[in-house]
């Protein structure tokens, strides 16, 4: 006993609201008993905590003169630099400063810093090529480092920013991050490139996605609620994309592909500046983004040799929204069995 | 007089604060802020047409499935098809499943919380409400929270994931849905019915949406004082939450739910002292004069407008819209109204909207939803086609508008050699959060808020606070 709470206050800067409506999902329970579970103590959250205005502005002001310890400052959505760097495309006078300086003042006070969703790891939708927002990352723009905080940032415990990225993050993904913190058994050598936890990162999103036959034998859909592969056709890049997506269930037995559309690799930097989400580019009628690391000329003579070994069953369902051909045995072939017994049905 | 700065709020999806002038200890005028600004509408021109479907959901991660469903509606309308019955289904099932979650969550996570602030300690009501209903540790709270988790597995079997999903396309729905899926669906509908009817209501869907006027709710919640309904009825009489928050703006709804049968709930208008009328939205405009942006003020098919921070006399990031230059209030209360269920329309005889007849509706509405989605997933048909094909025209105009749990949502759109050249969002608490316009009119918020009690020395008064989250405002659609 003795050990304090982790205690976390969580942020929304240029949000949509959805990392909070993923996280609310944690837990098998409900994420007030996860978090109790985990000995953390929320400080505040903007649509969980009872406190609100003054109460707020003077929490801020206890963490920023150090009278209240922050483990972990959560960050949802991109950081407003704009316009003109002035920060005023979130601005409130109750903060009495732009909300990015005022995240970048909070972010010197906490042991972890970490970004939750696409947006604070890496600038989201709102950092889209047209750049209106001025948006970025807290420690990355796109694949850049930098961002708000900048490249040699650190948080008190000598960590860089946690980027949990997706759009929005699966419940778990962001409960396990807060919960291996909170025992400090995340480090260093636990994050990848681009600071994401490797527990996630390590995996493809194509792993263990449902479509797999039909991607083994390139099987592939013409139309979104097809039932076979989406990377040929329907610019699907789970084989790219980081995550352990189809590892997990979704909303309980739930993902992208599952759900019957490609994935936008949610979790990568510069997501937001992709054309065309559901159509493979190709050069030469080869998709460009292959799979992560296959060499290219395997690639194509592999994709040539499932093509011509593809079970009629297979090449069938993979044009149709329900399967139109069950997998049976093949029939009995006495004739030609060498013993004369066949198989059995 | 006195003037008072409440913000940040929290409770509500995304940024908020709000000006107020106090005289007498009342609210005498009001403003409402928002704060952030994200530019969607800027983000989304010259992209393709039907990435439309990617990045507008991502405007709101609370009413995802509505953004989507208002952008393919849109691109729906250029195109001129009509999705298959199942994909209408599954689309109807997701969107009445998130908008139950919604009115649900604003119930016991951002509304009810407030009755549990320490400034109500005294009252008779107090421990039975701060046990039930404090934020974070409510027992109510804490079995929503499980409820919320399995309601949303619909999204798992419907939608891939929730918020944003992709499922929701021009042509239908891209996750067709085989027998067992079917069951699977109906069995997460029925534990929310008995989740309703052991928890919040204490008795029959059908009994709570038979109910006809507000003298047989209140003999209805004598007899069944169990339910958080109940208890939240007996806490709004003590506080004289039916004379709270009070506007005479009309009522505005898009209509919800359609199929091939019509809509479920239906489309128009209602005023406290005319009645219901047809909704013409061509009327529909945009005002920028309290708005840090230029541009000209019009109908959102047409007008567009960009940035200016330092514009004189402007206070918010939010537009004001306007239907035949009036402000009009949108949300269950409206839908409810305006389809003329009758408890709804019995509490609006005062002729003012108010704090109680929100909450009402909105919990009238979660029952409603639930006899449809039971009648929806059961006539979903295996095997029949979910999605079809969407070649949408190179060029060509559209309108989308659905109902989101906050009230009515319009995405408009032009697409032009295949890319989207115009798009406009008109959001439900753009509606309702609205500044004041040319003609000097204030939002519904900002009326509601005039005559709000404030005690003495409240920095953040209790009352402002169950006005502002009466309406369940979602900040992050408002200005997008």
């Amino acid at each position: 006993m003795g050990r304090d709470p982790f205690t976390v206050l969580w942020l929304q800067a240029g949000s949509c609201g959805g990392c909070t409506m993923a996280v609310l999902e944690a837990g098998s329970r409900n994420l007030f008993d996860e978090l109790c579970g985990r000995d953390i103590d929320v400080l505040w959250h903007p649509a969980l905590s009872e406190a609100t205005g003054s109460e707020v502005r003077s929490l801020l002001d206890d963490i920023e003169n150090d009278r209240v310890h922050l483990d972990a400052l959560c960050v949802e959505g991109t950081l407003m630099t704009g316009p003109k760097g002035s920060g005023r495309f979130q601005m409130s006078a109750s903060f009495g400063r732009p909300f990015a300086h005022l995240v970048r003042d909070l972010a010197g006070h906490a042991r972890y810093v970490v970004a939750v969703g696409t947006c604070s790891a890496f600038g989201g939708i709102p950092a889209d090529k047209g750049d209106v927002a001025e948006a970025t990352g807290l420690q990355y723009l796109d694949d850049q480092v930098g961002g708000l905080l900048g490249k040699g940032f650190v948080s008190g415990a000598g960590l860089p920013v946690i980027n949990i990225s997706g759009c929005a993050p699966h419940p778990g993904w962001i409960m396990e991050t807060l919960s291996a913190l909170s025992m400090d058994d995340l480090r260093g050598e636990d994050l990848d490139v681009l600071g994401r936890p490797r527990f996630i990162s390590n995996h493809l999103a194509h792993h263990g996605c449902d479509r797999n036959e039909f991607y083994e034998f390139k099987a592939s859909a013409a139309t979104l609620s097809d039932r076979g592969c989406l990377m040929e056709n329907l610019g699907c890049r789970a084989t790219q994309a980081q995550g352990d997506c189809n590892l997990r269930g979704w909303n309980g037995e739930g993902s992208c592909t599952k759900g019957g559309f490609s994935c936008i690799a949610c979790t990568a930097p510069g997501f937001q500046n992709i054309q065309n989400y559901h159509e493979t580019p190709k050069l030469a009628g080869i998709p460009v983004g292959l799979p992560v690391d296959m060499p290219k000329a395997w690639f194509v003579a592999l994709a040539a040799l499932s093509k011509s070994a593809t079970p009629d069953r297979v090449r069938r369902n993979a044009h149709a929204d329900h399967v139109v051909v069950p997998p049976v045995r093949s029939a009995p072939k006495n004739k030609s069995s060498k013993n004369g017994k066949g198989e059995k049905p | 007089m006195t003037r008072l700065l409440v913000g940040p709020f929290n409770r509500v999806e995304g940024d908020l604060e709000v000006n107020l002038e106090i005289r007498d200890d009342q609210v005498v005028d009001a403003q409402a802020n928002s704060p952030l600004y994200r530019g969607f509408e800027a983000i989304l021109q010259g992209r393709p047409a039907l990435d439309a479907l990617v990045i507008a959901p991502r405007i709101c991660g609370i009413c995802s499935v509505s953004q989507s469903l208002a952008a393919a509606a849109a691109l729906r309308s250029v195109a001129g098809f009509t999705p298959p019955a199942n994909g209408v289904l599954a689309a109807n099932i997701a969107h009445a499943a998130e908008n139950a979650a919604d009115h649900l969550t604003h119930f016991y996570l951002f509304f009810m919380p407030d009755f549990a602030r320490d400034v109500y300690a005294g009252e008779a009501w107090f421990d039975v409400t701060a046990a039930r209903f404090k934020a974070t540790k409510g027992t109510g709270a804490m079995a929503w929270l499980e409820q919320r988790q399995r309601l949303l597995h619909v999204m798992g079997v419907l939608a891939g994931k929730w918020p944003h999903s992709l499922a929701f396309q021009p042509g239908g729905s891209t996750k067709s849905v085989d027998k067992g899926g079917k069951v699977r669906l109906l069995s997460i509908v029925h534990d929310l019915r008995l989740y309703l009817e052991r928890t919040l209501f204490a008795d029959t869907l059908e009994a709570v949406t038979s109910l006809a006027d507000s003298q047989a709710l209140l003999a209805w919640a004598d007899q069944h004082p169990g339910g958080d309904f109940a208890h939240f009825l007996s806490v709004s009489a003590a506080c004289g939450l039916d004379a709270l928050g009070q506007t005479s703006l009309p009522l505005m709804s898009f209509g919800a739910y359609a199929s091939g049968e019509g809509a479920l709930f239906a489309q128009g208008v209602f005023d406290h002292t005319e009645g219901g009328s047809v909704l013409d939205v061509a009327t529909l405009s945009e005002d920028l004069t309290s708005t840090w942006m230029q541009g000209e003020s019009g109908h959102p098919g047409q007008a567009s407008a960009h940035i200016d921070v330092n514009k004189d006399g402007a206070y918010t990031w939010c537009k004001a819209p306007r239907l035949d230059a009036q402000p009009v209030e949108v949300g269950a209360l409206a839908r409810q109204a305006v389809d003329a269920q009758p408890l709804v329309r019995d509490l609006l005889k005062s002729g003012q909207s108010n704090v109680q007849a929100r909450i009402v509706a909105r919990l009238m509405e979660t029952a409603r939803l639930v006899l449809a989605l039971e009648d929806w997933v059961r006539a979903l048909q295996p095997g029949e086609p979910f999605c079809l094909p969407d070649a949408l025209p190179e060029s060509g105009a559209g309108v989308g508008l659905v109902e989101a749990a906050r009230g009515s949502l319009g995405h408009w759109l032009e697409i032009e050699n295949g890319r989207l050249s115009h798009y406009q969002i008109i959001a439900p608490t753009t509606w309702n959060f609205s500044p004041r316009c040319a003609k000097g009119l204030p939002g519904p918020l900002e009326q509601a808020l005039v005559g709000t009690p404030v005690r003495d020395g409240e920095q953040d008064p209790v009352a402002v606070q169950h006005v502002v989250r009466s309406f369940d405002p979602c900040m992050v659609c408002t200005v997008h």
